[in-house]
């Protein structure tokens, strides 16, 4: 007994406890950073897997017992007293704990919600029926049920087991109706609103200026004419498009019994998930994810995809990679190369750390009130008096967004630019000199080559700091749903002035402003994913260049 | 560096080659020009990011620097227009909307409508006045109604209302001012004896008209309701007469409120009675002023809540019904304010914010603000006595005096802002007490924007403390075992994800914060504290354990792998305390812990908590505060370390006596940089938290940021407004705290260098 006090005393005074308690730190601070990404991932990949649709008898205690049929979403232990205390009737004796589970069961224009938490204790005879089927519809959420016909013009063409061929036929050629009516919409009525549009600014714009004459007059009339003439034909293409598109229809019924109809062109895909062998799923799977990442979204986002979103972070980016990196090697060459060490350059040096360290947030209010409303004001003012009173570069918009950001990432890129110029030996620098070259040019041939895997890194680290910032766009351009891409088939092709989607921001409208935010929370959990995904990537990619880069001027010292 | 420009070779080592050829001259000075044009370009570039940053510390500054300034007034050209000459004082004078016209009440009875400009009379209406009765007295309903009453000699009172059409007969802009008669033109009787009506006072609650009026020492209230006939259109009046308690002094002047709950009565010296008028009742009676002074001047401010009551000294002092613990109002003094030494005449509220301007018997003009206690301008307006009007916008007053009309351009955008408003404990109407408060925007236009930034500073270091709880502890041990203990093999694995840490965007944690941690943190409560106890003892035990195992396993794992080592320990213990949270609640907390927590503790829960954003931002926080520290423990020289351990201390000893001492500036500033972080963090915190702008301690309940208020409320915020100004302000303070952060970490991390530099 004694040794072991003696021995607890030792290891106490070694101070070997202490070590690892900070080494339980690392330990912590890994296990969340990991855990985390393991959380988004499952969540965000375990949406589009198709999951069995379980059907079963549900009885609360006291009440009539109904058949009910959805997706097992989620499943927890609770303590009995906790669901006695919200009211549900719980019988006093069992177990300490009973099963909650959550389903999705769809059929929001009937059942008024998509989901339904259950007690596991009041639910028998599952089963998963293999005609059981899922439709995803474009509004109203999924549809659980069965089947019942098929209808064209409100007359049944197929029951029973050809129906569900039937179905599937139908849904494809409704599909390629649909891609016609939003080519239609997007290209080419969009590309003659835009036309109506410019020769409305044209005719203000020669009327400030006191040039709107009768030639002129006419000539924008005829002009008009011509747009309104295309516009007419392509819109009773349209009219027709609509009425095939509503030609077919379907008879479902739901698990507890009760008919509807319900047209094709509202349905996006039907498909029956207890029927599907795992090869199966994982092409629906494939399927899904490429949906995605490819389409746009539908339902007030809560469905689709997020092509819109991603797109915009993209264009965004890039745009702020294109002004902030020259700006931040410059300042980085200033500083290292041609500035005198005084007190000059360490005021810069703390005015970069602090730019670096300023709340995100106030960029976005800079942006805001300096870029949007000064700067984007003058330029209405000056370049488009025509479209006053409406805005045009004097409201949020992605050049704004994109300015806004570069300043947030420039002292990421000046760091990095400026250790990857601190690494380049001095004797290369002194070589070019001695050989007769002048500062500009060792710079521009010597140093700069070397240093441009830093540069790149400054870069890949900037994008990936501005890609995940949401605080300082919500105030300077980005918006839940933009009408249409920033960069489209009309001139002036990129349209700087547009509101665009961003994937973050996504993630905090779906997620905290939505409506039904159930519904849209795997989505939001796969926008995450992605999102992270993206970042990671740009940094670990960032991480491999540095490394590399030490290892190249290591080589170089010797 | 080579001069190329002025060093000319010489020629002479060179048979060959002429290096002075005028070509060879020319590409000379186009290098030099280039090589100083590099420079010029860089430096310029160079010193464009601290212009930026310098850019957006002023303009931030510029935004919000006119919150602060006082008020202008501007005198224009004084008017002695013919038509005034005889028409003895004005009883009343009003100024409409777009400044174009104003009114002129006469005691005959005369309305006068001219121009504000040059005043050129334009219509002229005489109201109807019963045979041998003159006007008696004069009162006006809630600021912007137009609404007047008269009363009159013989008994009766006369309501009627100015208006003012606006058209554009040849796109001209022309405003014709006109009279109506809401209640018939026939005046409405309401002393059945006949006499003179000293006092008068009006309220008009839509359908409900309630008049009052004085003679002497008594009372007259009558209450009108009227009612449209929905089939045939037809108008009735239904009178009720109300008898109130009688009272004791000579009446001076009345108000009934808005919501026609109160009726204020100022009688004798200094004295009101108010009475319910709900029940018919006295509520009490209260002294106004002490010593010698007399009320003069007595006027309700913008939603009638507020009586600004004037006295013969100068002052003006704010009351209003306060209700007190047990639920019964009284009428109390919440502010003073002090124009000269003369008697005030005329206390003018405006029609858009809770300010007024107030007018004394020397012709002084005094410019204030209720919320923000604020005097905002005292000039000379007149000689003596006079009368004035203040226009709907606030920016133009008429003043009266000797049969000459004043016009003065008020400029006053923004009185609402105070040191006292920002900062302070300000009692708002309707308030109990005075309180901190945040509400910068309601439906209804007679609101008081309460625009307290205490409430959010506190929320946002209420977050930063809840967040550096759970990071500074966890950064700087994963700091300090990374740079000193861990093995080099594992310091290369663990980098990058602690990089990777740091480079998570905000917004996923935000959102994995709200709606995953918040919902299971609720349900698991029990749970994560023992977590927050278990995992210290469970270390430690695990460490206890492994170093009593026999030598042949200790040996296959080097040291500096403590922590792969306890990964799974930490999982383990995670899993179990977790495990066992629902078996917890059933114990000790009736299977409820959050019931529990708001039934048997009293404290408020919010799913949305302070706990929850602690979590999440001193996730945020760790690698900022971990590179910083892991960077100023790695580079404390070898040799002081060496010798400390060749000296017979061992690594623990070393590091607390002599690692930790010498890396602690850095360790401090790597905790200033994290807290300047958690300040500002927006996302985080905006999807964590409720976002309700309290002050309370209290884990378990929510709080608004700073930044958080500033995403919330910037988009919706109107442009040069009070609010957008306020909003700037908060970013300018966020800003200016950061940046006192960070430049104060810097200067120490620089002077760290230096030390180490020379050791």
């Amino acid at each position: 007994m004694k040794t072991k006090e003696q021995n607890l005393k030792t290891w106490f005074k070694s101070g070997s406890p202490w070590v690892w308690m900070t080494a339980s730190g690392v330990s912590i601070a890994v296990i969340m950073t990991i855990g985390l990404l393991a959380v988004i991932a499952m969540r965000g990949l375990g949406h589009f897997w198709p999951a069995d649709v379980i059907e079963a008898q549900y009885q609360v205690p006291g009440e009539a017992a109904r058949v009910m049929a959805g997706e097992l979403v989620q499943e927890e232990q609770v303590p009995r007293a906790r669901l006695a205390a919200a009211g549900l009737p719980v019988d006093v004796k069992g177990g300490e704990f009973m099963t909650r589970e959550l389903f999705k069961v769809g059929n929001r224009e009937v059942y008024g919600s998509d989901f339904s938490w259950t007690v596991a204790e009041w639910m028998s005879e599952p089963r998963t029926p293999e005609d059981l089927m899922v439709m995803e519809r474009r509004e109203w959420g999924n549809f659980y049920g069965y089947l019942v016909n098929v209808k064209e013009n409100g007359q049944v063409v197929a029951e029973g087991e050809a129906a569900w061929d039937e179905l599937q036929n139908r849904i494809s050629r409704v599909d390629d109706l649909h891609a016609q009516v939003v080519a239609l919409e997007k290209g080419d009525i969009g590309r003659i609103n835009h036309g109506l549009e410019q020769l409305r600014l044209e005719s203000r714009k020669l009327e400030l200026k006191g040039q709107l004459d009768a030639t002129a007059q006419a000539d924008l009339e005829a002009r008009r004419a011509e747009l309104d003439a295309e516009y007419k034909g392509l819109e009773s293409r349209l009219i027709d498009l609509n009425q095939q598109l509503g030609r077919d229809s379907v008879a479902v019924k739901t698990a507890d019994g009760r008919e509807q109809d319900i047209a094709l062109s509202k349905v996006v895909r039907a498909y029956q998930p207890n029927a599907m062998g795992t090869g199966a799923k994982l092409g629906f799977y494939v399927a899904k994810l490429w949906e995605f990442v490819s389409d746009e979204p539908r339902e007030a986002n809560t469905e689709g995809g997020i092509f819109p979103a991603i797109f915009g972070t993209i264009m965004m980016t890039l745009i702020m990679a294109v002004i902030v990196t020259p700006f931040g090697v410059l300042a980085a060459i200033y500083l290292r190369e041609y500035a005198k060490q005084g007190p000059m350059t360490r005021i810069i040096r703390i005015a970069v750390n602090n730019l670096a360290g300023v709340p995100a947030i106030v960029y976005g209010v800079f942006g805001l009130g300096f870029f949007v409303y000064v700067l984007g004001g003058s330029i209405d003012r000056l370049f488009f008096p025509e479209s006053a009173p409406a805005p045009t570069f004097g409201t949020p918009g992605l050049l704004w967004a994109s300015l806004t950001l570069a300043i947030l990432a420039v002292p990421v890129v000046i760091v990095a630019t400026e250790e990857g110029l601190a690494r380049i030996p001095r004797a290369l620098r002194e070589g070019s000199l001695a050989l007769g070259a002048t500062k500009a040019e060792t710079l521009w041939k010597v140093v700069l080559p070397m240093a441009s895997p830093a540069m790149m890194t400054g870069m890949i680290l900037a994008v990936a700091r501005a890609a995940g910032e949401v605080a300082p766009l919500m105030l300077v351009g980005v918006v839940k749903l933009a009408p249409s891409l920033p960069v489209d088939g009309n001139y002036p092709y990129l349209h700087l002035d547009q509101k665009i989607m961003h994937l973050g921001f996504h993630i905090y409208d779906v997620g905290f402003q939505s409506p039904n935010v159930e519904a849209a929370r795997p989505l939001v959990y796969a926008t995450a994913f992605l999102l992270v995904l993206v970042i990671a990537l740009l940094n670990l990619s960032a991480v491999f260049i540095r490394n590399h880069l030490r290892e190249k001027y290591k080589a170089l010292d010797h | 560096m080579n001069d190329l420009a002025n060093n000319r070779m010489s020629a002479s080592n060179s048979h060959r080659i002429d290096f002075d050829t005028p070509a060879l001259q020319r590409k000379r000075r186009m290098r030099a020009l280039k090589d100083r044009m590099a420079r010029w370009y860089v430096s310029i570039g160079g010193l464009a990011v601290l212009a930026c940053i310098t850019l957006i510390f002023f303009y931030l500054a510029y935004v919000v620097a006119p919150m602060f300034g006082g008020a202008d007034m501007e005198a224009r050209e004084a008017q002695q227009p013919s038509w005034l000459a005889g028409q003895g004082e004005a009883l009343l004078l009003s100024i409409e909307e777009q400044n174009k016209v104003a009114m002129r009440l006469s005691r005959s009875g005369q309305v006068q409508f001219f121009a504000v400009k040059d005043a050129a009379p334009m219509n002229d209406f005489q109201l109807a006045l019963p045979a041998g009765a003159s006007i008696a007295s004069v009162s006006e309903d809630q600021p912007g109604s137009r609404r007047v009453v008269l009363g009159l000699s013989n008994g009766q009172v006369l309501v009627f209302e100015h208006a003012y059409k606006v058209s554009y007969p040849n796109n001209v802009k022309t405003i014709t001012p006109e009279l109506i008669y809401p209640f018939g033109e026939a005046p409405i009787s309401l002393d059945d004896q006949g006499r003179a009506l000293e006092h008068v006072a009006i309220s008009q609650n839509g359908d409900s008209l309630m008049l009052s009026a004085s003679t002497g020492a008594e009372l007259h209230l009558l209450s009108i309701s009227r009612e449209e006939n929905l089939m045939t259109g037809e108008v009735s009046l239904d009178e009720e007469r109300i008898v109130l308690p009688q009272i004791a002094e000579p009446i001076k002047a009345m108000v009934i409120d808005p919501r026609q709950q109160w009726l204020f009565v100022i009688n004798g010296k200094a004295t009101a009675d108010v009475f319910d008028l709900r029940s018919k009742s006295l509520n009490g009676r209260y002294t106004l002023l002490n010593g010698e002074a007399e009320v003069t001047a007595v006027n309700p401010l913008l939603g009638g809540i507020s009586l600004m009551i004037g006295d013969s000294k100068g002052g003006i002092a704010q009351w209003f019904m306060v209700r007190d613990h047990d639920g019964k109002a009284a009428l109390t003094r919440i502010r003073d304010f002090q124009l000269e030494n003369a008697a005030i005449t005329q206390i003018l509220p405006e029609e858009r914010r809770k300010g007024f301007i107030a007018l004394d018997a020397a012709g002084n003009l005094g410019i204030f603000h209720s919320t923000a206690h604020r005097t905002l301008l005292i000039e000379k307006v007149a000689e003596g006595p006079g009368s004035a009007a203040l226009s709907p916008r606030a920016n133009r007053v008429l003043v009266e005096s000797s049969g000459q009309l004043q016009r003065f351009a008020i400029d006053n955008p923004h009185p609402e802002i105070s040191w006292s408003a920002l900062w302070g404990k300000v009692w708002y109407e309707s308030y109990d007490e005075p309180k901190y408060v945040w509400q910068s925007t309601s439906a209804n236009s007679d609101f008081e924007p309460k625009m307290s930034l205490a409430p959010l500073t506190f929320g946002t270091l209420k977050a930063a403390f809840y967040a550096m709880l759970l990071a500074a502890p966890l950064a700087i041990c994963a700091a300090i075992y990374t740079a000193y203990f861990m093995a080099p093999a594992m310091r290369r694995k663990v980098k990058p994800v602690i990089e990777l840490m740091e480079a998570l965007p905000t917004v996923i944690l935000g959102f994995f914060a709200g709606l995953f941690l918040a919902p299971y943190v609720e349900g698991h409560l029990p749970g994560i504290f023992s977590l927050l106890l278990l995992t210290p003892v469970g270390v430690l035990l695990a460490a206890f354990a492994w170093s009593r195992l026999p030598e042949r396993i200790r040996l296959v794992i080097p040291d500096g792998w403590e922590a792969a080592l306890l990964i799974p320990v930490i999982i383990v213990i995670g899993w179990g305390s977790l495990g066992m949270s629902g078996y917890l609640e059933n114990w000790f907390f009736g299977g409820d812990m959050r019931l529990w927590i708001s039934n048997d503790l009293g404290i408020t829960f919010d799913q949305r908590n302070a706990l929850v954003v602690g979590l999440a931002m001193g996730f945020a926080v760790i690698p900022n505060i971990y590179s910083i520290a892991e960077d100023a423990v790695f580079s404390v020289p070898k040799s002081l370390t060496f010798g400390s351990l060749a000296l017979g201390a061992t690594p623990w000893q070393t590091l607390t006596r002599v690692v930790i001492l010498t890396a602690s500036p850095g360790i401090f500033s790597a905790l200033m940089i994290g807290l300047g972080r958690a300040v500002g963090e927006t996302m985080i915190v905006l999807m964590a938290t409720g976002n309700t702008p309290i002050m309370d301690m209290n884990i378990f309940q929510g709080l608004r940021t700073l930044a958080a208020n500033v995403a919330v409320e910037m988009p919706e915020s109107e442009v040069g407004s009070t609010h957008y100004r306020v909003l700037f302000l908060s970013a300018l303070v966020l800003l200016s705290f950061t940046f006192v952060m960070n430049t104060l970490a810097e200067l120490i991390r620089t002077r760290l260098r230096k030390k180490y530099a020379s050791l």
